[in-house]
């Protein structure tokens, strides 16, 4: 028995405070997570200031499962960098190379051409039927700092939904019989 | 309270604790690095130079590109990603950049190098400013780490020239 009996023992002995203050502290720990999100949302500037790298385009610098963290600066863009762009009639947001960049003059409004490095060709065929540039308000922020293989995590997670209620159910019944 | 799941949540915790921190001081630890980088890029020739039925320019040349980034290289660096580009004024745009030609330098070995090639990009303006055209070409590097902050700084070259006609 051991671990498994100490567990199914503790829910039998929970009081109605006890219950009450592990409710709270799950609520803290939900709370807080989302503060941290929230914080990091204001800081870069970026409505997701963390995304993972789903596919293989801008191998071998970013594989996928690699963790990219944005920053939207009021800064303009410039070609070199990686931006992360939002296609119109797309949901997945893509990871290129700005290589060329044309800012206007009298307005400032700049078109701007990506490609991924290890495609062979620019990213016209991705974008929009017959949109040859992308604009200020496609590009959802540029890429400042990378952590490699953490976004396996989501992607298995997104990929196999039952490990994810399997790993949410494990750390409930954990919050709810820690005693301390 | 010294039950298994106590005593794996905190070795996980302790794990990831280390692995972070390791991380962050690998990261920190490029700070530590201050690259001299050089750079030469040379056009040797124009091999075409239209109006495009559109009404854009289109340039087509030869570049020599010889440039040694290997102080770029510290033992966080996974790769370099290097870009040759070309940056002009025009009335309509306060500035285009047209990269020309990239290249992933994967270590240390390979960032001293010498490259013979037409541009890999086709350089076309945004109408038809480029003839007589002054233009600076730049070298940019863009540093990827194993892990952390990437950074990237660039050469700039100035006083070079596009042909005063079409060709």
């Amino acid at each position: 028995m051991g671990w498994i009996g100490e567990t199914i023992d503790s829910i039998k002995s929970l009081q109605i405070r006890q219950v009450l203050t592990q409710a709270v502290s799950l609520g803290m720990i939900v709370t807080s997570a989302l503060i941290i999100w929230k914080a990091l949302m204001c800081i870069t500037g970026s409505e997701s200031p963390v995304v993972v790298v789903l596919s293989g385009s801008m191998e071998p610098g970013f594989k996928r499962g690699d963790i990219l963290f944005l920053h939207m600066s009021k800064d303009p863009i410039r070609a070199g960098e990686i931006v992360v762009f939002n296609v119109d009639g797309r949901e997945i947001p893509i990871v290129h190379r700005v290589i060329k960049v044309h800012e206007r003059q009298d307005t400032g409004e700049v078109d701007v051409l990506t490609k991924g490095d290890n495609n062979y060709g620019d990213d016209r065929l991705l974008y929009a039927h017959g949109q040859l540039w992308l604009q200020r308000h496609h590009i959802m922020g540029r890429a400042v700092g990378f952590l490699p293989y953490v976004g396996w995590v989501t992607i298995i997670m997104t990929e196999k939904p039952i490990i994810k209620y399997i790993l949410i159910g494990a750390l409930g019944l954990l919050v709810i019989t820690s005693k301390d | 309270m010294h039950s298994f799941g106590y005593r794996a949540n905190a070795l996980l915790t302790f794990a990831m604790t280390i692995l972070a921190l390791m991380c962050a001081m690998a990261s920190l630890s490029d700070n530590f690095n201050s690259p001299t980088p050089s750079a030469h890029v040379k056009v040797v020739n124009i091999n075409r130079f239209q109006k495009q039925p559109k009404g854009n320019d289109e340039v087509s040349m030869q570049l020599n590109i010889s440039a040694d980034l290997q102080s770029l290289f510290t033992w966080n660096t996974k790769q370099v990603f290097v870009y040759v580009a070309a940056e002009y004024e025009t009335p309509k745009n306060s500035l285009n950049q047209i990269s020309l030609w990239d290249g992933i330098i994967p270590s240390k070995e390979h960032a001293k190098f010498w490259i013979h090639t037409s541009n890999k990009y086709r350089f076309i303006d945004q109408g038809s400013n480029l003839r007589g055209k002054e233009f600076n070409m730049t070298l940019h590097w863009h540093v990827m780490p194993k892990t952390g902050k990437m950074s990237a700084d660039k050469i700039v070259m100035s006083g070079y020239h596009l042909p005063d006609e079409y060709r």
